[in-house]
C-alpha cells in the first residue's frame, strides 16, 4: 500500500524538459570540424615521412620537446582546476588557476619558437627546404596557431576574472573554453607522437 | 484576454514596419540575426548565382551544339566550366539547402531562433563574400597589368595544374580563397544546425519525435564537419604551396599530386550527400502531406540517413579508379560504393510505401517529388555502373560521368529544391504560388532535363571526353550534342517561368492562410509569414505530427507511437 501511494504521487510529475547547454554542443562541433582539419595535416605528415629528396631529416634535427610538452599538458590540469574553482564560487582561486594556465601555455609557445629558431638558423630547415620542412612547419604551426587563439581567449578570461567580471554564473562558459583548451592539448599528444616519436 | 492583447500589440509593430523608409528596411536586412531573414537571404543569393551558373552552362551548350564552333575560345571555355561547377556547388546548392534549413529547422522544432544567431549572420555574410570574391576574379585576377581572368583549373583543381608555374596570376587564388571562405561559412552554419537541433527543441520533442527534416539536417551537418574541413585544410596547403614555397603537391620535390586528389574527393564525394540529404529532407516532409499518410518507416528513415552519412565518408576514391591505386584499394571502394546504395534504396522504398494507398494530390510540390523519385533512381543506377571499377576505366572523364552527376544534382537535388519552393512559399510569403505556372515550370523543366541529360549519356558512351571545347564532325557526336543543347533551352524557359512565378505570386498570389496544405508539422501552426518570434507561446508536442493531434483530438498519433 505504501509503495502504491508513493507511485501515485510520483507519477504525475513529468520529467523536467532539459536540453544540453548550447555552448558545450557548439564547442564539440567545432572540435569535430577542427579534428578533421588536423587529421588531413597529420595524414600528409605521415604520408611524406621519409619521402624528402634532400636533408635534413627528422632524425638529424629534431629533439624531444619534453619540457614544453609537460607545460602544455599541465596547463590542461590547471584550466580544469580553474573551472572547478569557479563552480564552487572560489573566484580568487579561479583567477589564479587561469593565470597558471596562461603562463604554462606561453612557456609551451616559447619552447616551440626556440625550436623553430634553432631549426631555421642552425639547421637551415625551412618550409621550402624539403617535404619534412613543409609538413613539419605546417602541422606544428597549425597547432601553434590554435595555442595562440586559445591563449588569447584564456587571457581575456583571466583579465575579466582579475577585474571581477567573472562570477559563478559564468562557469558553463569557462568550461566551454576549457573544452577547447583540452582539445588543443589532445592534438599536441597526437602531433608529438607522430612528429617526434613515429616520424623520427 | 491579457495574452491576446499582448500578441496584438507585438503584431501591431509588425504592421507598422510596412511603411518604413527603404533605407531602414535595408539596414534591418543587413544587420539581421533572425533565422528567417538570413534563410531568405541565403536563398535569394543562391537563386542569383543559379542564374549566373545557368548562363555559363548555356554558353557552354551553345559552344558544343555543333562541331568546330568558334562561339567561345578554349581559354574562355575552361573558365566557363570551372566557374559553372564551383558556382553551382558552393554558391547555389550549398546556400540554397542552408537557406531552407535556416528558415525551417527552428520553425519545425518549435524554437524562436537558431542557437547562435550572430554566428548565423556571420556564416551567411562570409559565404556571400566568398561568392562575390570568386566573380571579382573576372576583374582583378591578373592584378593591374592585365585584364582579369577567371579560374580555369576545373572545379576539382587537380595538382600540379594549380602550381604557380602552370597557373600564374591570381585566378587560382581567387578560387582557393572563395572555396575556403565558403567552407568557413558552411562549418559555422552546420555547427549552428547541430546545436539548434540538440539544444533548442520545444517541450516534448524528443529526438524520436523530431520531423525527419531536422534529423536529416543533423546528419548533413555532421557530414559537413568531416568533409568541408578536409577541403579547407587542402586549400590551406595549396595556398602555402603557391605563396610560401612548400611542397605538398609539388611533384618535383617529391610531393604527390595524387594526395590532392584524395583530399579533394574526401570532400568531394560526401559533398554530394551533404546536398542530397537536405533534398531527402524536403521529400520526407512533402510526400506524406500530399499522400495524406504519415511517413512510412520513420525509424528506418533515420537509420538509413545515419547509415548514408557514415558510409559516404568511405567511398571517395571511386573518383580515382583510373589513377592506379591497386587492386585492394579499388575493390574496397567499389564495395563501399555498392553498399551505400542499400540505405539509399531503403529510402526510395519507404517513399513509395508512403505514396502507396494514399490519396495522392498532384499539386506542384508533389509533381516535383515524383520527378525526383524517378530521376534520382536512374541517377543512382548510373552511379552503380560507374562505381564498378572496370566500367569506370572505360568511361571516366567522359560525358557519361557528366550526365550521371547532373542527373543527381539537377534531376535529384534541384527537383527536390523546387518542390520545397512550391511547398513552403506560402509559409514564407503568405501567398500561394500559381499552380498553372507551376505545372508549366514542371513540364518545361522535365522535358528540358530529359532532353539534356538522358541524351548526354550517349556521346559519353561513344567516347566524347568532358571539358573539350570543341570536337570534329563525323564521330557520331553531333546529333546528340544538338539535342542536349536544345534541352538547355527548355530548362532555361522553365527556370524563367519559375522566377516569374516567384515574383508574380508575391504580389498577386492567392492568400494562403497559415496552413494551406493541411500539413502536420509545427511551422504550419504559426502565421504566414511567421512573426519575428515565430511562436507567441512555445509549443509542446506529444507525437511526430503535432498538428494532426491538434486537428484530430479523437485519434491522436501519440496513441500509436
Amino acid at each position: 500500500m505504501r509503495d502504491a501511494a508513493t507511485i501515485s504521487i510520483a507519477a504525475p510529475q513529468e520529467a523536467p524538459w532539459r536540453l544540453p547547454y548550447r555552448g558545450t554542443v557548439g564547442m564539440v562541433c567545432l572540435i569535430v570540424a577542427e579534428s578533421a582539419i588536423f587529421l588531413i595535416f597529420v595524414v600528409a605528415y605521415i604520408f611524406y615521412i621519409g619521402k624528402s629528396l634532400t636533408g635534413p631529416t627528422p632524425a638529424q634535427v629534431l629533439e624531444l620537446p619534453i619540457f614544453g610538452t609537460a607545460c602544455l599538458l599541465s596547463s590542461s590540469v590547471t584550466v580544469h582546476f580553474a573551472v572547478a574553482a569557479l563552480r564552487k564560487g572560489k573566484l580568487r582561486g579561479c583567477t589564479g588557476w587561469l593565470a597558471g594556465t596562461v603562463l604554462l601555455g606561453s612557456i609551451f609557445l616559447i619552447t616551440t619558437a626556440r625550436e623553430w629558431y634553432h631549426l631555421i638558423y642552425d639547421e637551415g630547415l625551412t618550409i621550402q627546404t624539403n617535404l619534412f620542412g613543409t609538413t613539419y612547419y605546417s602541422l606544428v604551426g597549425l597547432h601553434a596557431t590554435h595555442v595562440v587563439v586559445g591563449l588569447v581567449m584564456l587571457l581575456l578570461a583571466f583579465g575579466f576574472s582579475l577585474f571581477g567580471f567573472v562570477t559563478e554564473a559564468h562557469s558553463e562558459r569557462l568550461e566551454t573554453l576549457s573544452l577547447y583548451w583540452h582539445f588543443v592539448d589532445a592534438v599536441w599528444v597526437v602531433v608529438f607522437t607522430v612528429v617526434y616519436v613515429l616520424g623520427r | 484576454m491579457s495574452t491576446t492583447h499582448a500578441v496584438e500589440g507585438i503584431d501591431g509593430t509588425l504592421a507598422l514596419q510596412q511603411s518604413r523608409p527603404p533605407l531602414s528596411v535595408v539596414h534591418e536586412w543587413l544587420t539581421t540575426v533572425d533565422h528567417k531573414k538570413i534563410g531568405l537571404m541565403y536563398i535569394t543569393y543562391a537563386l542569383m548565382f543559379l542564374i549566373i551558373g545557368g548562363v555559363e552552362a548555356t554558353l557552354m551548350r551553345i559552344q558544343l551544339a555543333v562541331p568546330h564552333n568558334h562561339f567561345v575560345s578554349p581559354q574562355v571555355f575552361n573558365q566557363l566550366f570551372t566557374m559553372h561547377g564551383t558556382t553551382m556547388i558552393f554558391f547555389v546548392a550549398m546556400p540554397i539547402v542552408f537557406g531552407w534549413g535556416n528558415y525551417l529547422v527552428p520553425l519545425m522544432i518549435g524554437a524562436r531562433d537558431m542557437a547562435f544567431p550572430r554566428l548565423n549572420a556571420f556564416s551567411f555574410w562570409v559565404s556571400a563574400f566568398a561568392g562575390v570574391l570568386l566573380y571579382f576574379s573576372y576583374l582583378g585576377a591578373s592584378g593591374l597589368y592585365a585584364a582579369g581572368s577567371a579560374p580555369d583549373v576545373g572545379w576539382f583543381a587537380y595538382a600540379p595544374l594549380t602550381a604557380r608555374v602552370f597557373s600564374p596570376g591570381h585566378s587560382t587564388d581567387y578560387w582557393t580563397l572563395a572555396v575556403f571562405l565558403s567552407g568557413v561559412g558552411s562549418i559555422g552554419t552546420a555547427l549552428n544546425f547541430v546545436t539548434t537541433i540538440i539544444c533548442m527543441r520545444c517541450k516534448g520533442m524528443k529526438m524520436s519525435r523530431m520531423p525527419l527534416l531536422a534529423w536529416l539536417y543533423l546528419v548533413m551537418s555532421g557530414l559537413v564537419f568531416v568533409t568541408i574541413s578536409p577541403l579547407t585544410a587542402a586549400q590551406i596547403m595549396l595556398t602555402m604551396d603557391r605563396y610560401l614555397g612548400s611542397h605538398f603537391f609539388d611533384t618535383q620535390a617529391g610531393g604527390s599530386a595524387v594526395l590532392w586528389m584524395h583530399f579533394f574527393w574526401i570532400f568531394g564525394h560526401p559533398e554530394v550527400y551533404v546536398l542530397i540529404l537536405p533534398s531527402f529532407a524536403f521529400i520526407n516532409e512533402i510526400v506524406p502531406v500530399f499522400s495524406r499518410k504519415a511517413i512510412f518507416g520513420y525509424p528506418t528513415m533515420v537509420a538509413a540517413s545515419v547509415g548514408i552519412g557514415f558510409i559516404s565518408t568511405s567511398v571517395w576514391a571511386h573518383h580515382m579508379f583510373s589513377v592506379g591505386m591497386g587492386a585492394a584499394a579499388n575493390t574496397f571502394f567499389v564495395f563501399a560504393t555498392m553498399v551505400i546504395s542499400v540505405p539509399t534504396g531503403m529510402k526510395i522504398f519507404n517513399w513509395l510505401a508512403t505514396i502507396w494507398g494514399g490519396k495522392v494530390i498532384f499539386a506542384s510540390p508533389m509533381l516535383f517529388c515524383v520527378g525526383f523519385l524517378f530521376q534520382f533512381l536512374i541517377a543512382g543506377l548510373t552511379g552503380i555502373m560507374l562505381g564498378a571499377a572496370p566500367f569506370d576505366w572505360q568511361l571516366t572523364n567522359s560525358y557519361f560521368v557528366v550526365a550521371h552527376f547532373h542527373y543527381v544534382i539537377v534531376g535529384g537535388i534541384l527537383f527536390a529544391v523546387f518542390a520545397a519552393f512550391y511547398y513552403w512559399y506560402p509559409k514564407v510569403t503568405g501567398r500561394m504560388m500559381s499552380e498553372t505556372l507551376g505545372k508549366w515550370h514542371f513540364w518545361l523543366f522535365v522535358i528540358g532535363f530529359h532532353l539534356t541529360f538522358d541524351f548526354m549519356h550517349i556521346p559519353g558512351l561513344l567516347g566524347m571526353p568532358r571539358r573539350i571545347y570543341t570536337y570534329e564532325a563525323g564521330r557520331g557526336w553531333e546529333g546528340w550534342n544538338i539535342i542536349v543543347s536544345i534541352g538547355a533551352i527548355f530548362q532555361a524557359l522553365g527556370l524563367l517561368v519559375f522566377v516569374y512565378n516567384l515574383i508574380q505570386s508575391y504580389f498577386k498570389g492567392k492568400e494562403a492562410g497559415h496552413d494551406p496544405w493541411d500539413a502536420w508539422t509545427l511551422e504550419w501552426s504559426t502565421t504566414s509569414p511567421p512573426p519575428d518570434y515565430n511562436f507567441a507561446v512555445l509549443p509542446t508536442v506529444n507525437s511526430r505530427r503535432p498538428l494532426w493531434d491538434l486537428k484530430h483530438p479523437e485519434d491522436p498519433d501519440s496513441d500509436y507511437e
